[in-house]
């Protein structure tokens, strides 16, 4: 078998002790994240939290449908134009311009999804980057998006009619409550059959088309689940800056989802949040580095790739588990 | 942080004197530079626009006055998504009163819409956007230096009538380029000039040649470059390797900086028309902010963003002075209300939809052979009062003007 440690069929008592261990870290996680608020800056806080959700959507098709997407900021992007201009435009609550806005990344997601998934390695990673740099040009030139100014002062509105968003306190709650949603979902997705079909297309596809798997659809499912999800973060975020801007869809913001999923540990549940927030963290106070900050994200990604490859997340739990001699 | 706890001690040595500043939040006035630290604006702003706002505090001799003024400043990386986070920061969690300079017009505006719903204080120096004082105006928002309106009048107004009445525009092909390209357009028709051809280049361009020789085939006499930053330098650049300008075509700036031309050099931008609120060899006041101010900043001349910084700087302080209150709102209030002066720009106003108003100069680049010493870069072609630089006030569509 190609890759004994991870696609060997667990063992029941393992499958449980991992589940433990999954319930423990999802309830370390929401503590600090219900109590973040009051100790750091919460819209830093939101911000991470978007992110981390993108990364997470990304982290799915990378890490457990093994395709690497190049191109995954068009989606945090559209879904951001698509919000915003849902919510200022046509004047729809938030929580139908937060679904308009996934809504449009998923349509954009199975658009992709077809023409990408035809291909494999380095020449579907070209293929989304490509279909992005489109997507950045329409972005530009689109009278909708306002060009380089992008669309500003979006409303934030009342969630369901009755919750005020202009609050700082209640818009983290409910953004809380999205990453959690999009992050359950994630999680259930990937233990479900499906997922443990994709696993099995990643680690040896032709082995799946043997056994009889339709794996070309599974893959673009896949594809259109992380551009759907992707997108909840592009709308959410959209609304949290009341802005969406090119940043979102330009190529380095792709660049950087590939850069939070490998730190934070591809293919594990915890690592794209762990990563998000690591990225984000940086981003923000060594802002003042100015150019030094890019140079200063390439080393750490080297010295990622080169020391940890398993990613912070992923290192703890090879740790963990020859701890418990497993 | 040496800077700031000096500040910090000046405030304890303020307090023990017993001055009265009961309505200063914090009793701090705390100003914000926030601008391009590190990329193409990082020149004509930067950490020049910090010294620009020190030089203004130092001359309006805050301590003797009771006030205590602090400065900070960060990089907006050309994001307006950073720059209105880094805004949001400022006044939620550090008291900033002020915000100030802020060039590229996306990010100017977010910060403008942010600053509105914390009922700062806004002073925009470096950003080009009409829309800052039009249809996005806010009461917290001050426009100082210049505006593309202005541009696109200055430069297009200006050449029509000394004889520069065939033109052909080279425009970058996205939203700025489009409306700096429309709004001199209609100048140049406006005022009795024909427009014989134009070109769209995408942004960034880095070979400009099969643009320019469309234009040099025109026979324009006037080549209009309605695109910014490098883009400009680009085709300047290659302009002068075409011999377009010495083939006795001229280049029209429709957005040039001092910096832009010191970069390039005189050899190459020569000739370059441009419109400047700013310059300073202007007068001896100009000339002795400007002194003061390469001293303080690596020897580097001063650019209109700068003196915008500065006059803004002062102006606000006076009307903090007038009102004894740092409240942002009332604050524009006041500064609408009072009349402007300051060594730079000499005597002027502030209108109602938050533009500064002061003459502009149309400005020609030198011959190398003209230039006698560092940074002696322009001759003034004209000078365009202040009541015609400017776009009307009822011309706008400011919500701000429509209420009265």
């Amino acid at each position: 078998m190609a890759a004994p440690d991870q696609y060997q069929p667990h063992a029941s008592r393992d499958d449980a002790a991992e589940a433990r261990y999954h319930r423990r870290a999802f309830l370390v996680m929401m503590v600090l994240f219900i109590g973040a608020p009051f100790v750091v800056y919460p819209v830093f806080v939101m911000k991470a939290l978007c992110f981390a959700l993108f990364a997470c959507a990304f982290n799915l098709l990378l890490g457990f449908g093994g395709l690497l997407s190049f191109g995954h900021a068009m989606f945090l992007g559209m879904a951001g134009y698509a919000a915003a201009h849902a919510a200022k435009v046509w004047g729809l609550p938030p929580e139908l311009a937060i679904l308009a806005g996934s809504a449009a990344s998923t349509v954009l997601g199975v658009v992709v999804g077809l023409l990408a998934i035809r291909r494999q390695g380095i020449y579907f990673a070209m293929i989304t980057l490509a279909l992005a740099q489109m997507v950045f040009f329409f972005c530009l030139q689109a009278p909708f998006t306002g060009g380089e100014d992008g669309i500003q002062s979006v409303p934030r509105g009342r969630f369901l009619g009755f919750l005020d968003l202009s609050n700082t306190m209640v818009l983290y709650y409910v953004v809380l409550a999205i990453f959690t949603a999009g992050f359950l979902l994630i999680y259930r997705i990937i233990h479900s059959p499906f997922g443990q079909v994709l696993k099995a297309i990643r680690e040896n596809e032709p082995r799946a088309i043997s056994l009889g798997y339709r794996t070309e659809r599974y893959k673009l499912a896949a594809f259109v689940l992380s551009a759907g999800l992707a997108g909840l973060a592009g709308a959410t975020k959209a609304l949290v800056f009341q802005l969406a801007s090119l940043t979102d869809v330009h190529w380095s913001m792709s660049g950087e989802v590939v850069l939070m999923t490998l730190l934070g540990g591809m293919g594990t549940i915890f690592g794209p949040v762990v990563g998000a927030f690591a990225i984000i963290t940086m981003e923000n106070y060594l802002a003042e580095l100015g150019s030094w900050f890019t140079i200063t994200q390439g080393a750490i990604f080297v010295v990622c790739v080169l020391a940890f490859r398993r990613g912070i997340i992923g290192e703890l739990e090879a740790w963990l588990r020859k701890r418990r001699g497993g | 942080m040496k800077f700031q706890r000096k500040l910090l001690a000046a405030a304890v040595m303020a307090l023990s004197a017993g001055a009265v500043h009961a309505q200063i939040s914090g009793n701090v006035i705390k100003i914000g530079v926030l601008n391009d630290q590190s990329s193409l604006y990082a020149d004509l702003g930067g950490q020049g626009s910090v010294n620009a706002v020190k030089l203004a505090i130092e001359d309006f001799k805050a301590k003797e006055k009771g006030l205590t003024v602090e400065v900070i400043f960060a990089d907006h990386q050309n994001k307006p998504d950073v720059g209105s986070q880094i805004a949001r920061k400022w006044i939620d969690s550090e008291g900033v009163d002020m915000i100030i300079d802020t060039p590229n017009s996306g990010v100017a505006l977010a910060v403008s819409e942010v600053v509105r719903e914390k009922g700062k204080v806004f002073i925009n120096s470096g950003a080009a956007s009409s829309d800052l004082t039009g249809p996005k105006c806010t009461p917290n928002t001050v426009h100082w230096t210049y505006d593309t309106w202005m541009l696109a009048n200055g430069t297009g107004n200006a050449i029509v009538k000394t004889g520069g009445d065939s033109w052909f525009f080279l425009t970058a092909d996205y939203a700025f380029g489009h409306a700096l390209e429309r709004d001199t357009e209609a100048v140049v028709l406006k005022s009795g000039g024909k427009v014989v051809g134009k070109v769209r280049h995408p942004l960034n361009t880095q070979d400009f040649s099969s643009f320019l020789l469309q234009a040099q085939a025109s026979k324009a006499k006037i080549i209009g470059l309605a695109n910014a930053g490098g883009d400009t330098i680009n085709s300047i650049k290659q302009a002068s390797e075409f011999g377009i300008v010495k083939g006795g075509q001229n280049l029209a700036g429709l957005l040039v900086f001092l910096t832009d031309v010191h970069g390039l050099g005189l050899d190459k931008a020569q000739g370059l028309i441009l419109t400047s609120t700013y310059y300073w060899d202007l007068n001896d006041q100009t000339r002795a902010f400007n002194k003061r101010f390469a001293a303080v900043n690596g020897g580097k001349y001063s650019t209109m963003v700068h003196a915008g910084v500065y006059a803004g700087t002062t102006h606000y302080l006076k009307a903090i002075a007038a009102l004894k209150s740092d409240d942002g709102t009332k604050v524009v209030a006041k500064m609408k209300e009072m009349p402007t002066d300051d060594p730079l720009f000499g005597k002027g106003t502030i209108r109602a939809d938050g533009r500064k108003i002061h003459p502009a100069y149309l400005m020609e680049v030198k011959k190398p052979s003209e230039s006698k010493g560092p940074y002696d870069y322009y001759k003034v072609r004209a000078t365009i009062p202040a009541e015609q630089a400017f776009r009307p006030l009822a011309d706008g569509n400011c919500p701000l003007v429509a209420k009265k």
